[in-house]
């Protein structure tokens, strides 16, 4: 088990700074979760810690030694990648003794491990097939087990479960979950998928241009965004934000509710909602409309949970509050995060 | 939590001594794999093709191998002889004839080709012979079939009345018959494979343009003019480029077929090069005929080129 | 109804026509040559009579003619050896070159991937005289040897665009899930990527071997003897004796060559084509 750690680490792609100087270290046996839209880097970044990319600047430590000049195979890491990249040609059995063929391991100790693994993961009856046989999920097994087997340092995870379907995801994350609990490896673990971010990180290091926004627990990186880009990015629908005296206010949409549900001692800033459309989905009503006294034309949504029962209108007006402390600001310019400022001339 | 205690750990330390992995490293590794191909080339491709240019400007035979450069003597000699220029219009006109009809015909044949049919194995087999069989082979073939004295077809014509009975055409003894006769192998043998390369071309293009323009309400015969074929105009570029590159360049059906005869009018540049240089032994004089393709050739590389770029597969 | 299915027959009926007559077409000198090598001389060569009916019986006199007293048999040696010499020379050249086109190389790759592929243009025609003096002052005129030293220049660079699609084929993940498993990336792509691709390497042979049999140009400028000729030199020009043509035992020739490649050829047509078009896709 070791630390990973990157110092001003950047990847350039002709005039493209892909990873534009990461300094990152995670902490020993963590599940670190790299999130981010598309081209954010977070892919190139995980690439340049298993040695698939070579960085154009900055350095590459695991387990507190600089390993940039060192191909994957000396990194002492295993790597899931999206496709799960089981070797076609073979058998399970042959794809998760692979890691170990290439090492030289004599055949007791391969049978061994590869039963260990096998048992780990539930697979033990897969071990004969091919992998145009198995399912997604099974497949996904099957390239933990090959990581597992390897008895790496770090474990390094490209996104595995966007190719499976959205009811098997929320079952695989689980299992994965489980599964890093068990083994106690450092993970780090890719993904643009915020609620498998938040479900799956110790941490979360949220990634955009290149450059981490923010890193830190789901609780921090939810309830206080370091930017209008985290702020956004997580939770959706994303939070609601409005220019105000030279500053930017945000609130999420499940801390916009009916005035009379938000209570008056936590200082509850009233807004007129002017409701346009309430969408009901079983668990949740979604409110959608505008608040003119923030911005004429900007939209406003609205989630009220199922305990919420209050009615609530099309195409009219309905009395809505924020509590003060769900109040977020961010500099106009910068998107970064400032103190609560006082809001003037908001009242019933 | 630790992992099972199977005994030896798998991984071990890590390594260090950057040396080890050299060939780890991308940016030498690829240039290093390409090396011994790109070496070859330019030694067997690039350096006879720079010598070609320069034999042309020196008067070197087989007799006397000496580069002895006398400008443009060489080229003065070569344009003066009638065959030259005889053999330069044949080229001409028997690449882009004989190119000509593969178009047209390889278009019809790969429309009909795309409909499945019982048979269609054997019909792809026999339509596939010309190009599968070597140049000088399948010409030898025709050689005999349009023998003075006991072709077939001069039999089936005599039958069917269109010449006397027992009658000659002499396909290869006359100027513009011979002419015509290797107009004709040509074509036969570059048909395949324009035919391939469209079908090949024809399968790209995606299921559903063809349908939104059914929907459309577009006619069999607007479809083909007004979608199809336009999507099909850069692989179409690629195999007429193709083929006039391969027949502009080739002298196996003129040496076979007729010699270069009756008496030189079938000569084309590459088959008259040949003469000159080997069986006659003037190196410059062949160098010289041949250097004549390289213009056209460039050209046509560009082309090429071009078309490459825009043909980009998605 | 009716008239869509009249129709259907109506095009049916068209497409057997066509595809028929350029059947014919492009078949007719290899049937010719197919009745020919077994008719008898007095059939053959009397003018008049119907040449597609074997008016005397059929005979075999002429193949075995064609085994027995020519050098045939030396020209399929010949053509054999070289064609493996080259294939092998081919792939030993090719293999790392394409790999790197499709995997190592990025921009400048896409390049140098075309160039090479334009050299597959150089006519021999342009290059033969050169070619023959170098191959004279190497002393390898009027040997077989001339011909497998020469050979590659168009192999090569047809087999390099053709591999350098199939390795694009297979998705870079595996080579680089087996660097991480702990394979140098050599042993990771014969691990793994090659083992995948050996149908396109299959193709590629065929291709090779059967460019290298059709060649003319090259041998018949270097190769002067019978003895070291191949088919496609060997059977037009040495297969007369005096200047008599013995045609049927020529049209013999001509077909025991034809058939087989031509099976080959359709066997691994698609692959080539496959491999030809992905040849041109981004790495």
């Amino acid at each position: 088990m070791a630390v990973v750690e990157t110092r001003v680490l950047r990847k350039t792609f002709g005039d493209n700074a892909a990873v534009d100087g990461i300094d990152l270290r995670t902490e020993e046996g963590e599940y670190l979760v790299l999130l981010g839209p598309s081209g954010c880097g977070k892919t190139t970044l995980l690439r340049m810690i298993a040695g698939l990319e070579r960085p154009t600047d900055g350095e590459v430590l695991i387990g507190d030694r600089v390993v940039n000049d060192l191909p994957p195979r000396a990194r002492r890491i295993a790597m899931v990648f999206q496709s799960y990249a089981l070797y076609p040609h073979k058998t399970v059995r042959a794809n998760i003794a692979f890691p170990l063929v290439a090492r030289g391991v004599d055949k007791d100790e391969q049978d061994k491990k590869i039963r260990w693994a096998a048992a780990l993961l539930g697979i033990e009856h897969l071990l004969g097939q091919r992998p145009r046989q198995l399912s997604g999920g099974e497949r996904q097994r099957v390239a933990l087990a090959r990581a597992l087997v390897r008895e790496p340092q770090v474990f390094l995870l490209d996104e595995p479960l966007s190719n499976l379907d959205a009811k098997l995801r929320a079952l695989a994350r689980e299992e994965l979950k489980e599964f890093q609990r068990r083994v106690g490896t450092t993970t780090i673990y890719v993904t643009h998928d915020q609620v498998e971010a938040m479900g799956l990180g110790d941490r979360i290091a949220v990634l955009e241009k290149g450059r981490v926004q923010q890193i830190g627990t789901p609780w921090d990186i939810y309830h206080h965004p370091a930017n209008t880009f985290v702020a956004t990015f997580v939770g959706s629908p994303p939070m609601n934000l409005f220019e105000r005296d030279q500053s930017l206010v945000g609130f999420r949409p499940e801390h916009l509710l009916p005035e009379e549900v938000v209570a008056e001692g936590d200082g509850r800033v009233p807004f007129k909602l002017h409701v346009e459309r309430v969408e009901y989905l079983g668990s949740d009503r979604y409110v959608y409309g505008t608040i003119p006294e923030l911005s004429s034309d900007k939209r406003v949504i609205s989630r009220l949970p199922f305990t919420v029962t209050n009615p609530v209108d099309e195409d009219a007006v309905a009395r809505f509050a924020v509590a003060e402390s769900n109040l977020r600001f961010f500099d106009q310019q910068s998107g970064e995060r400032i103190e609560p400022q006082p809001l003037k001339g908001l009242g019933a | 939590m630790t992992a099972a205690n199977t005994g030896q750990t798998v991984a071990g330390e890590i390594e260090g001594r950057p040396r080890r992995y050299l060939l780890d490293r991308e940016g030498l590794l690829g240039p290093l794999l390409l090396l011994p191909a790109v070496v070859y080339l330019l030694a067997l491709v690039g350096f006879p093709l720079v010598m070609a240019i320069l034999y042309s400007f020196t008067d070197i035979t087989t007799g006397n191998p000496v580069l002895h450069f006398v400008g443009l003597d060489t080229f003065r000699d070569v344009l003066r002889d009638t065959v030259f220029r005889r053999s330069l219009r044949n080229t001409v006109v028997l690449t882009i004839v004989s190119q000509l009809l593969v178009v047209v015909l390889s278009t019809v044949l790969a429309f009909a080709l795309r409909v499945d049919f019982r048979g269609k194995w054997f019909a792809r087999f026999l339509i596939l012979l010309p190009w599968t069989t070597p140049i000088a082979i399948g010409t030898i073939a025709w050689l005999w079939m349009l023998d003075s004295l006991f072709s077939p077809i001069d039999w089936v014509l005599g039958q069917v009345g269109l010449i006397q009975q027992g009658g000659h055409m002499y396909w290869l003894g006359k100027r513009d018959l011979a002419m015509a006769s290797v107009i004709a192998v040509q074509a036969w043998r570059m048909l395949p494979l324009a035919t391939v390369i469209l079908l090949a071309g024809m399968s790209s293009i995606p299921q559903e343009i063809k349908e939104a323009a059914e929907i459309d309400g577009a006619s069999f015969w607007r479809r083909l003019f007004h979608i199809e074929l336009p999507l099909l105009l850069p692989i179409t570029g690629v195999a007429v480029l193709f083929g006039l590159v391969f027949t502009f360049t080739d002298m196996t059906v003129v040496y076979v077929l007729t010699g270069g005869g009756p008496q030189n009018s079938t000569q084309v540049l590459a088959s008259w090069a040949f003469y000159k240089g080997i069986n006659g032994g003037s190196l410059g004089q062949g160098a010289a005929i041949a250097v004549f393709m390289f213009p056209v050739l460039a050209g046509f590389a560009a082309l090429i080129l071009r078309l490459a770029n825009r043909a980009e597969v998605s | 109804m009716a008239r869509t299915a009249g129709r259907q027959l109506g095009s049916r009926t068209a497409v057997y026509t066509v595809v028929g007559l350029f059947g014919l077409f492009a078949s007719f000198p290899f049937l010719w040559a197919i009745v020919t090598m077994f008719k008898a001389d007095p059939d053959l060569y009397t003018a008049g009579s119907n040449p597609f009916l074997y008016n005397k019986p059929p005979t075999l006199e002429h193949i075995r003619l064609l085994f027995q007293q020519t050098p045939y048999l030396t020209f399929v040696r010949n053509t054999v050896m070289i064609g493996v010499l080259v294939v092998l020379i081919t792939l030993a050249f090719s293999l790392p070159a394409a790999y790197a086109l499709a995997r190592l190389t990025g921009h400048w790759g896409g390049r140098l991937g075309i160039a090479i592929f334009l050299v597959y243009l150089v006519p021999p025609t342009l290059l033969f005289i050169p070619l023959s003096r170098m191959v004279a002052s190497m002393r390898l005129q009027d040997s077989i040897w001339s011909l497998v030293l020469v050979y590659p220049t168009f192999t090569i660079p047809l087999s390099t665009w053709l591999l350098s699609g199939f390795f694009k084929s297979i998705p870079r993940d595996i080579e680089e899930q087996a660097q991480v498993d702990g394979y140098s990336r050599l042993q990771a792509v014969t691990r793994t990527v090659l083992p995948l691709i050996v149908p396109g390497i299959l193709t590629v042979v065929v291709f090779a071997f059967t460019l290298s049999m059709h060649e003319f140009i090259y041998a018949l400028a270097f190769v002067a003897s019978s003895d070291h000729m191949t088919i496609s030199v060997g059977v037009p020009t040495n297969l007369v004796r005096g200047d008599v043509f013995f045609w049927q035992s020529l049209m013999a020739s001509a077909v025991i060559v034809a058939v087989p490649v031509a099976l080959a050829y359709n066997f691994f047509l698609d692959r080539f084509v496959q491999g030809f078009t992905m040849g041109a896709v981004k790495g």
